[in-house]
């Protein structure tokens, strides 16, 4: 029990290791030793919510015995231990999820062919060397999520970018540009997080985040954390995709990988809020002029991406393209919550970064099982999807409704939270922001589940058969759909115990309630 | 003030803090090259002065005057008498995650080539709305 802390990104990366070795023998068994990884992820870091909730006491696993500052820190807390459950959730099932994309070559015409080059693919070395790729971005993830050392976050979020890369790449010829810009602005953003952790160290000599966090307080007004603060913005900024710095993300969300697109689009900008959180207001804390200022500008861009991102999702034909625009819109409502700057808003952020991760990845799991069955992406061709895939449907209007904000749904419940803390805090503007982007919100959304419901059918050609026993899809890839769609629900009607009972008791001293 | 108060000022800043504007005009000008190169192989070598800029960064802050190589020589234990180890370990995997970064980044620059023959960034985008 001791050890768990340490599993959760472990046996990910031991079994990305392991993962091609086995393919090559046979081309399943990477893939179940990567399941089966990931399923001890889940299993561990359910056991430390356990732990840390009956306790009520954060978890701290020093990693070889050394002891902090010396030596790397894992700390679980009430804060991060939730996140940490979503994210090996959402990895286990969509990993679950991806098998049958290797499995059965698609009826495609000839000319569809050159665009549907990743679907036919499934020897050893592509199957195996997805799946790897796959484990080292869930390790890099699950890491970043729980590290307590300045470095090792970078290390981790390295790990994640680099395995997103390839894993952006596979999805066919577009890709690959989409995925070497967004090499080219990750290493920026990876560089500014480098300079910003530069300035820090050399004016406290620690890399530990409780530590630093601890010297910090007789420099809050150094012109260093002026410097890194200003950096961070711009360093996770670029990585979780806040409105000026998005541009890699809609080529990157449009064309990665079918199978692995709901992890990379779910997951890979929120570890990076999450991590900006703990700079923010543990790290640095609140009390420093600068992350006063610093969030002003980041509520700000947030509102901006929150308006822009929602208008340009509205002008998209692509759903993906369109579900890309609606992230920068819901990375812009973590923004906000963190800028606001107070009790409420932390916990908005924190559970926005919860129910984004399912909203979007059930999203993204249902374009790819229509994408499986009819290699079809445009909004236009969904009409009478309900009938050729009636339970997809339904997660698609519940995760829609969840993103609009519609009881009792958990998109609500993270708006509720994000009102409540700018009403407390005297931010009207907010307010305003929230109001106007819940319409276009339901205007995107509402055309879609229009064209679903109302518009005449079209004309599909079914390029994969479906499912056993009358099911439209297999087992593999139904089942985390429709858990995903009541997980939606589940973490809409659970909302106060998450609120009241796990994530107020991690909030920094400053701000408890 | 005359010439010779401007040349003591430039010789302390430089002395004080030139290795630092110099790190802070390579990691511009890396920068600066991403952004203005049209060819994605010279987008990729600027993002790599960026990083070597920041590295040398590093390397800088660890020095002190009068400093040996951190290897404990039996001599002295007072840890003012070494220069600090910790950026240069720090460095070592800065350096191998930039080698694992350029390593993806080429790879992807091959795909790109061998599908559409050009790593111009105008060419590019053209051949591939065709």
């Amino acid at each position: 029990m001791r050890h768990l802390p340490v599993l959760i990104p472990i046996l990910p990366l031991v079994s990305a290791m392991l993962c091609l070795v086995f393919s090559k023998i046979n081309r399943n068994l990477g893939k179940y030793i990567v399941i089966c990884a990931l399923t001890a992820s889940l299993a561990s870091s359910v056991g430390l919510f356990v732990q840390v909730m009956r306790t009520g006491e954060s978890v701290h696993y020093y990693m070889g015995g050394w002891q902090p500052p010396l030596g790397i820190e894992f700390v679980i807390d009430e804060m991060n231990v939730l996140i940490l459950v979503a994210i090996a959730t959402v990895a286990l099932f969509v990993c679950i999820y991806s098998q049958s994309f290797f499995s059965g070559k698609p009826k495609l015409a000839e000319s569809d062919r050159e665009e549907a080059n990743f679907l036919d693919r499934d020897t050893w070395l592509e199957k195996g060397g997805f799946y790897a790729l796959y484990a080292l971005l869930s390790a890099g993830l699950l890491g970043m999520t729980i590290t307590g050392d300045m470095f090792n976050l970078y290390v981790f979020l390295e790990i994640a970018s680099i395995s997103g890369y390839g894993l952006i790449a596979l999805g066919g010829d577009k890709s690959v540009l989409a995925s070497f810009r967004y090499l080219l602005l990750g290493t920026i953003a990876a560089s500014f997080y480098l300079l910003a952790v530069a300035y820090m160290y050399s004016i406290t000599g620690t890399l530990n985040m409780a530590d630093m966090g601890m010297l910090l307080a007789s420099h809050k007004d150094s012109t260093n954390v002026l410097l890194a603060v200003s950096m961070l913005i711009i360093a996770f900024g670029i990585k979780m995709a806040l409105f000026p710095l998005h541009g890699w993300q809609p080529d990157a969300y449009t064309y990665a990988h079918p199978a692995a697109a709901p992890l990379i689009s779910g997951l890979m900008s929120k570890a990076p809020a999450l991590a900006m959180m703990r700079y923010m207001f543990y790290i640095i804390g609140v009390d420093s002029p600068y992350v006063g200022k610093a969030l002003t500008v980041i509520g700000f861009l947030g509102a901006c991406g929150i308006i822009l991102g929602s208008v340009m999702a509205n002008a998209q034909k692509d759903f993906r393209r369109m579900l890309a625009y609606s992230s920068v819109a819901q990375i812009g409502y973590i923004a906000v919550g963190l800028s606001l700057g107070n009790a409420y808003g932390i916990i908005a952020a924190v559970f926005h970064i919860l129910i984004h991760a399912f909203m979007k990845s059930s999203l993204f799991m249902v374009i790819g099982a229509v994408r499986y069955r009819y290699d079809e992406v445009m909004i236009d061709k969904f009409g009478g999807l309900n009938k050729h895939l009636p339970l997809t449907t339904v997660t698609l209007v519940i995760a829609a409704l969840s993103m609009v904000g519609i009881p009792p749904t958990g998109g609500f419940f993270s708006k509720w939270y994000i009102i409540m803390g700018s009403l407390e805090s005297g931010h009207y503007f907010y307010l305003v922001v929230l109001i106007i982007s819940s319409l276009l919100n339901a205007v995107y959304f509402f055309r879609v589940l229009e064209t679903v419901f109302v518009n005449k059918d079209a004309e599909l050609t079914e390029i994969r058969p479906a499912g056993p026993w009358k099911f439209e899809l297999p087992l593999s890839m139904l089942v985390p759909i429709v858990l995903f769609g009541i997980i939606i629900i589940a973490i809409g009607v659970l909302n106060a115990p998450i609120a009241a009972d796990v994530l107020s008791l991690g909030l920094p001293e400053v701000l408890a309630i | 003030m005359n010439s010779a108060d401007i040349f003591g000022l430039v010789n302390d800043f430089l002395a004080d803090r030139g290795i630092y504007a110099l790190v802070l005009i390579l990691f511009f000008l890396g920068m600066f090259g991403m952004i203005v190169c049209k060819n994605y192989l010279k987008k990729l070598m600027s993002m790599n002065i960026m990083q070597v800029s920041i590295i040398f960064f590093f390397l800088c802050f660890a020095q002190k005057e009068g400093g040996m190589i951190p290897v404990l020589d039996g001599i002295t234990n007072d840890p003012s008498a070494y220069i600090n180890p910790l950026p240069h370990a720090l460095m070592l995997t800065a350096i191998v995650v930039s080698l694992g970064t350029t390593g993806v980044a080429l790879a992807l620059l091959m795909r790109l080539k061998d599908k559409y023959g050009t790593v111009e960034e105008d060419e590019l985008l053209g051949r591939m709305s065709e």
